[in-house]
């Protein structure tokens, strides 16, 4: 048996990741370093959205909270993350209490990451049961509540005011690696039984009860380790910018991961990547162009949005014509097995429900 | 503490509250479809009221009838060119294009107009107080109750006593059904639609009547609001919309009067934690509607 039928089933996390690491390889050969900034936002960006894809991708329920998990996996990490004295300078009303935890870098992601999944575990056990509209308004008022609490907790989060002085740990690398991983986690979560279960639950939820699936648990189980992958990705996120405000953690972010996850496809991992790396390149792009022309100073109050605008169309005109995405419910193989049929797995999940 | 001027400003903050609710509920009773867009609708009530009272000379109340006619011009065009095109599609389609057309038309005012906040010439009367039995009423809060009540009576008949709006309420209870019994979706839809525009431009003009200002982000705080009202009363149900409207009104401002004062920001958290719990217990809300199924679980 040779090797590429023997990693047949690792097939497209080990496509995925070897495009990530070539991307990051590519990105370290280059040194520019504004492409190696938006390469490492791009990774933690992919984290966030991998999170979201595995529980939007397996339960096909919406959820706007993940922004606010990320919210909680950065304050959280950064206040383990600073040193007592850069506490004080930055967040100056802060609980003593807090004063003298200090941990290392990846413990402190890690500790942010748990106290993202536990407060998840916490408050989102009775809103699994919920579907549809319910659902969606649930999970969007968890993520106001997050807001509003982070806004003003001003002895924990500073306030509506900026936490600065956080050292930048998350490299380049820091990020791919952790991304790959990542990437490799979501793919076996989405095979494994749970994932199968949940996935049932989505195609069918009465079929799934019957054959003795429990879909609020098998929910649940997705949504805390989403909620993990997306402090995750908040705590990375905290040591690359190294200075944010609450505002960082709402409603645009959220667009922007969502348009990353719908553009690229949310049924499938391959989807959740191959999006966030078009939307990041395209965003930038436009970034661009709207940084030029403000510079032009051709409109007098400035010219504002036009990136958000764009890509709302593109969202609007990919959910139009092809509401799974780019990749459908497909996942990137072996090059030689692309053309293989679509296993018959929820393919074009969204036309036909 | 809860005297006179409490209890109009409650009325006013409830009739204005019931406004939102009943827009964004007719559009959820016929499409299920949560419209993220609908703060955006008085948004664009406001420019239209910016543009037209800052750089034409026309009378007040023309301009405050052209930005109803804006903002249920907008809402007819997204439904036309978006939710349309989608609405066959899934609920989660839908809910992402209205997320996605609520951040474009915000963006398309940042990018049109300025990121600045733009003062809206009011009239006098918005200004002014009347005093009754010794307190001081703001002619603001009157004229909020006057108009929607005037437009909820005018509602209440095109919805018991004419063809459309009787194949709206049908619509609202089986959408199926209706289809099924020769009522072209199109139009009721388009109806619904163009309803809850000429809602959110109304609210608009009381909205902008408070702050006299308006930005691109203005469309999120009456969005919120709405959330949590149609969710109070009942996302199926009109009366529950003007339920909800009212009990949302009075809930804010109990919590404002005998909340802690280091609490009070975290009002509109509060507010949401009450939602959640609404849909965990009673996912029908305070009224009942006659057909429905949400959850499964």
């Amino acid at each position: 048996m040779s090797l590429a039928t023997r990693l047949k089933p690792y097939a497209t996390p080990i496509t995925l990741a070897l495009g990530l690491l070539v991307l990051a390889g590519l990105t370290d050969l280059i040194q520019i370093t504004l492409l190696i900034r938006i390469v490492t936002v791009m990774f933690t960006s992919l984290i966030l959205v991998l999170g979201l894809q595995l529980y939007m991708g397996n339960s096909g329920i919406l959820s706007f909270a993940h922004i606010g998990f990320m919210g909680i996996g950065a304050y959280t990490s950064v206040l383990f993350s600073m040193t007592p004295a850069a506490k004080e300078l930055s967040i100056p009303d802060i609980y003593p209490i807090l004063l003298p935890l200090h941990l290392p870098f990846w413990p402190s992601v890690l500790v942010g990451a748990l106290v993202a999944a536990f407060i998840a575990a916490f408050i989102s056990y009775p809103l699994m049961r919920l579907s549809d509209a319910a659902a969606v308004i649930t999970t969007f008022a968890v993520l106001v509540i997050i807001h509003v609490v982070l806004v003003h907790w001003g002895p924990v989060t500073n306030g509506p005011r900026t936490v600065f002085g956080i050292d930048n740990y998350t490299q380049l690398w820091t990020s791919t690696i952790v991304a790959v991983i990542i990437v490799f986690a979501v793919y076996f979560f989405k095979e494994s039984r749970i994932g199968l279960r949940l996935r049932a639950t989505r195609d069918d939820a009465y079929a799934a009860a019957s054959i003795g699936i429990n879909m609020v648990v098998m929910r649940w189980l997705a949504f805390i380790i989403s909620a993990f992958i997306a402090g995750v990705g908040g705590g990375l996120w905290a040591h690359f910018i190294t200075s944010f405000s609450p505002y960082a953690f709402y409603l645009t972010e959220t667009f922007v991961v969502l348009a990353m996850l719908v553009i690229g496809g949310p049924y499938s991992v391959s989807g959740a990547v191959v999006g966030t790396v078009v939307v990041t390149f395209a965003r930038e792009l436009l970034r661009a162009i709207e940084n030029y022309i403000n510079i032009l100073q051709v409109f007098p109050e400035g010219f504002f949005g036009f990136t958000e605008v764009v890509l709302a169309i593109v969202l609007i005109l990919i959910l139009i014509y092809r509401p799974s995405g780019i990749m459908g419910s497909r996942e990137v193989g072996w090059p030689q097995w692309r053309r293989r049929k679509d296993d018959g797995e929820a393919n074009n999940k969204l036309q036909e429900a | 503490m809860i005297n006179l001027e409490f209890i109009i400003n409650t009325i006013s903050l409830g009739s204005l509250y019931a406004m939102l609710a009943l827009g964004l509920v007719i559009i959820y009773g016929i499409l299920r479809l949560v419209n993220f867009a609908y703060g955006e609708l008085i948004m664009i009530g406001g420019y239209t009221m910016y543009l037209l009272t800052g750089f034409t000379p026309l009378p007040w109340l023309i301009v405050a009838v052209l930005a109803v006619a804006a903002a249920m011009f907008t809402s007819l065009f997204t439904e036309l060119v978006a939710f349309r095109p989608v609405r066959e599609k899934s609920l989660t389609a839908m809910l992402i294009t209205s997320f996605a057309v609520s951040t474009l038309l915000q963006n398309a005012a940042l990018l049109l107009i300025s990121p600045r906040a733009k003062g809206v010439t009011l009239p006098q009367i918005f200004q002014t107080s009347v005093t009754i039995a010794g307190t001081d009423i703001p002619w603001r809060n009157i004229l909020t109750i006057i108009t929607c009540a005037a437009t909820l009576i005018l509602l209440l008949l095109l919805l018991r006593h004419t063809v459309l709006g009787i194949a709206l309420r049908a619509a609202a209870d089986n959408f199926t059904m209706t289809r099924i019994l020769g009522v072209p979706a199109n139009t009721v839809i388009s109806a619904a639609f163009a309803i809850s525009g000429i809602m959110a431009g109304i609210v608009s003009i009381f909205w902008i009547g408070r702050s006299a200002t308006v930005t691109p982000t203005l469309g999120a705080p009456p969005l919120l609001v709405a959330f949590v009202a149609t969710v109070i009363g009942g996302m199926r149900s009109l009366t529950g919309a003007v339920v909800g409207g009212f009990v949302y009104a009075i809930l804010i401002s109990l919590l404002g009067l005998f909340l802690p004062p280091e609490l009070i920001e975290f009002r509109e958290a509060f507010m949401f934690a009450i939602v959640i719990i609404i849909l965990l217990f009673r996912p029908e809300g305070l009224i009942r509607s006659k057909t429905s199924v949400e959850r499964v679980g």
